[in-house]
């Protein structure tokens, strides 16, 4: 199946992704109607600075069946719910070894980013962070079901999002 | 998802050279638009504020993210400022045509430029008396000094008043005093603007956009009217003539030179230095059967106005003039030229020349352009033309069958003329509701909009419900590209209309000139206003920009709406990320200066919004307001 793909050297910080998300999933499905629109429509993908790699990355979770993430992390700092198939992460168990990014389609260019700067203090956890956001929201990244292409990677101007076999 | 022709433009010559383009692999607007698309939200929506360097900052439209830039400026205070800013950007644009157009006139006064004459000497004359100049005993060029002088002084007063805002009627003079947005002084309200814009300077919406509205009504009352007058002037107040538009109107055995642009200054001595005997042999010589000039955008609504000369295109149109392979010269003055003709000129022998002294492009040749030898400089723009004629490769030409006659030349005067020298003829036919109302339908082309298909829908359903349409700018090209412009295309419009055409032998459609010439459509409204005895706001009128797409646009509809003009916008303008500023245009500002936006992309729409508001204001009158 095809997902998306972040790649974070090429993202500009200009947060089209989540605009185009929040449109994507409002009633409307119209920028200028969906303005008004109530409840006001949510985003399931958030550009988040990280310092220490100076990136800014788009995060979204696509809570995968069987999520492989879920199956590689050494502490069980990430779990998934058995019914909801919610993925979910316990930052207080994780130690940032990120086995998680090496299987996760859309994490892996992050993953190879870190190696190639050898800049291993920035944390997953605040990636994390973001995905428990989505699950307190409650909401999660549908690859938008009824379009050719995720309105995030259609939005994005610099090709930092990639809709690609995984 | 490639767009089709017919997507792209309804004009069936456009669509010809679409496909050329295609065929040539030649890029043009629409496909550099699709390859924008999707376009960023937080501009289209006039959140984004880039005014200090703590941001760039935005607001989150749907609330969940920051709601705040970094000083602490809320949506409504970003969109306000952004919206502010583009008005004083319009309005520069036009009083600053408007200050070079006075400077000529002051160096011809001078006999500093001996290629410019007084050729209205009766303007020239009920001007002076109205800037209280004494003409008896003076020599004309005497007059005219002292004139150019005056009008100068508008651009730098401190304290107004702007002499031309004295046209409105009185009523509407007096609310602008009331709001305290009677403009000061032409470029003292654009500074102002700037400065209100400054990080940390003018943070309520309401009062940044009253500002708005007087930066306007400097621009319209000032800039723009001020450029009217003196071009009219110096080159003639337009009189019905007829002519041809669209790109048929290029020639496959003449040398074509396409003047495009918006001052008249040089492409006047462009039209003169066409008919030189001595170029005209050197044509003959190079093989070409003569010397063609023909307009686009504003520089061409002006030399069509007064001199009859063929118009290629509008807007849009600009690179599809160039891609018929038939254009020796594209000369460009300023605004609404699109830095694309550099590197597209150079896939056809087509020279690209830059004339303004303000303005240059990418791969130009430099002809800059001063008053003291105007003459000198176009007759050797001509003369390069003619030169490149043996260069034009004829297996590249292909230049569209379609050409449209179409009658132009009314300003004010001329309609007042049509008239029998008064407005009363018209303003009994609007009494009778043989004519409903008046539509003044302007504006550009915008690739949002397939090309033209705003404009000329939108015209033809208020003519056919007795709407009287004036016309300037992209619109006025629109319309007679789709025949519009014709005493003819009376058959379109409803029988109270079509009757008042034909006794007049008039289109249903009024050509007023360029999009400076906004300001004949203003006086024209306070002749009417004055001689019903009410203000611009209670007249069965409306305005409409369908293809909208530039900053002088937005300043039109500042000016348009606070002279009492209810507007209707074709494409968004970028105000929704806030609703302050959104409920204050389409709503609010109707109980303060009598009239507000609306917008509507669908021209039918568009159409009745218009016909609704003449509806109300005819009933508010007292005349029949049943369709």
């Amino acid at each position: 199946m095809k997902d998306v793909m972040i790649r974070p050297e090429l993202c500009m910080g200009c947060r089209s992704c989540e605009v185009a998300c929040a449109v994507a999933h409002s009633e409307s499905k119209s920028l200028f109607l969906a303005l008004g629109e109530k409840p006001a429509p949510k985003k399931r993908i958030y550009v988040e600075c990280s310092p220490d790699l100076e990136v800014s990355i788009p995060i979204t979770c696509y809570h995968c069946e069987n999520a492989p993430c879920v199956s590689v992390c050494p502490t069980k700092a990430l779990s998934q719910d058995e019914i909801t198939g919610v993925v979910s992460h316990n930052p207080d168990s994780c130690v940032d070894c990120w086995k998680c990014s090496m299987v996760c389609t859309r994490f892996f260019p992050l993953y190879q980013l870190i190696l190639g700067t050898g800049c291993w203090t920035s944390s997953m956890a605040c990636n994390y962070g973001i995905i428990s956001r989505q699950i307190e929201a409650g909401v999660k990244c549908d690859l938008c079901q009824d379009r050719e292409l995720p309105a995030c990677v259609e939005a994005c101007p610099t090709h930092a999002l990639l809709f690609i076999q995984r | 998802m490639r767009q089709k022709e017919y997507e792209k433009s309804i004009d069936p010559a456009s669509q010809i050279m679409l496909r050329k383009a295609e065929e040539e692999n030649i890029e043009t607007a629409w496909d550099r638009y699709e390859k924008q698309l999707p376009q960023c939200s937080f501009g289209q929506l006039g959140v984004c504020c880039r005014n200090c360097n703590m941001g760039p900052c935005r607001i989150d439209p749907f609330g969940e993210g920051t709601e705040k830039g970094i000083c602490g400026a809320t949506a409504d205070i970003i969109v306000a400022r952004n919206l502010l800013r583009t008005i004083a950007a319009g309005a520069a644009a036009h009083s600053d045509h408007a200050r070079d157009a006075v400077l000529t006139f002051k160096k011809m006064s001078e006999g500093g430029a001996g290629s410019y004459r007084i050729k209205d000497e009766a303007k020239l004359l009920s001007l002076a008396s109205e800037y209280g100049i004494p003409a008896e005993g003076k020599s004309r060029e005497e007059v005219a000094a002292k004139l150019a002088d005056a009008m100068l002084m508008e651009f730098g007063k401190q304290n107004g008043p702007i002499l031309c805002t004295r046209r409105a009627p009185g009523s509407r003079l007096r609310l602008w005093t009331e709001l305290g947005i009677e403009p000061r002084g032409i470029d003292r309200e654009i500074v102002e603007c700037m400065h209100r814009t400054h990080m940390g300077v003018d943070n309520n919406a309401t009062h940044i956009l009253l500002q708005g509205l007087r930066t306007g009504l400097s621009d319209g009352w000032g800039g723009s009217m001020i450029a009217t007058d003196v071009q009219d002037i110096l080159f003639g107040t337009p009189q019905p003539k007829k002519s041809t538009v669209n790109l048929g109107v290029l020639s496959r055995d003449k040398v074509n030179v396409i003047v495009h642009g918006h001052e008249p200054i040089l492409s006047e001595m462009i039209v003169e230095a066409a008919e030189d005997p001595e170029l005209l042999k050197l044509a003959r010589d190079k093989g070409a059967a003569g010397i063609n000039v023909a307009g686009i955008c504003c520089t061409g609504n002006e030399t069509l106005m007064r001199h009859g000369t063929p118009i290629a295109g509008t807007f849009l149109q600009q690179e599809l003039a160039v891609i018929t392979g038939a254009v020796e010269a594209m000369v460009v003055d300023v605004q609404c030229v699109m830095p694309s003709l550099g590197e597209l000129t150079g896939c056809y022998h087509t020279k690209f020349m830059s004339t303004s002294p303000k303005a240059d492009f990418p791969n130009t040749v430099r002809m800059e352009f001063h008053e003291e030898r105007a003459y000198e400089t176009a007759k050797e723009i001509i003369r390069a033309a003619v030169e490149n004629f043996p260069n034009r490769n004829k297996k590249k030409v292909n230049i569209p069958e379609e050409k449209q006659e179409c009658m132009v030349g009314f300003s004010a005067e001329a309609i007042l003329n049509a008239l029998g020298g008064s407005p009363d003829p018209l303003i009994e036919a609007i009494k009778s509701g043989a004519v409903w109302g008046i539509g003044a339908v302007v504006g550009c082309n915008n690739v949002k909009i397939t090309h033209n298909y705003g404009h000329v829908n939108l015209v033809k359903e208020l003519i056919k419900n007795n709407v009287l349409v004036v016309t300037t700018g992209c619109n006025a090209i629109a319309c007679a590209e789709a025949g519009l412009l014709v005493p003819e295309a009376s058959e379109l419009a409803g029988d109270g209309l079509k009757a008042v055409c034909k006794a007049l032998g008039i289109p249903p459609v009024l050509h007023m000139g360029s999009c400076v010439d906004i300001s004949r459509i203003l006086v024209l409204s306070s002749v009417i206003a004055n001689r019903l005895g009410v203000d611009i706001s209670d007249l069965p009128a409306a305005g409409a920009a369908p293809e909208w797409m530039s900053e002088k646009a937005v300043s039109i509809g500042a000016y348009v709406v606070s002279s009492g003009v209810y507007t209707v916008l074709g494409t968004v303008p970028p105000v929704l990320g806030s609703q302050a500023v959104t409920a204050l245009l389409t709503r609010d500002l109707n109980s303060v200066i009598g009239a507000s936006f609306a917008v509507e992309p669908d021209p039918f729409k568009a159409a009745d919004l218009m016909l609704e508001h003449i509806d109300g204001k005819r009933r508010a009158l007292g005349l029949s307001s049943g369709r």
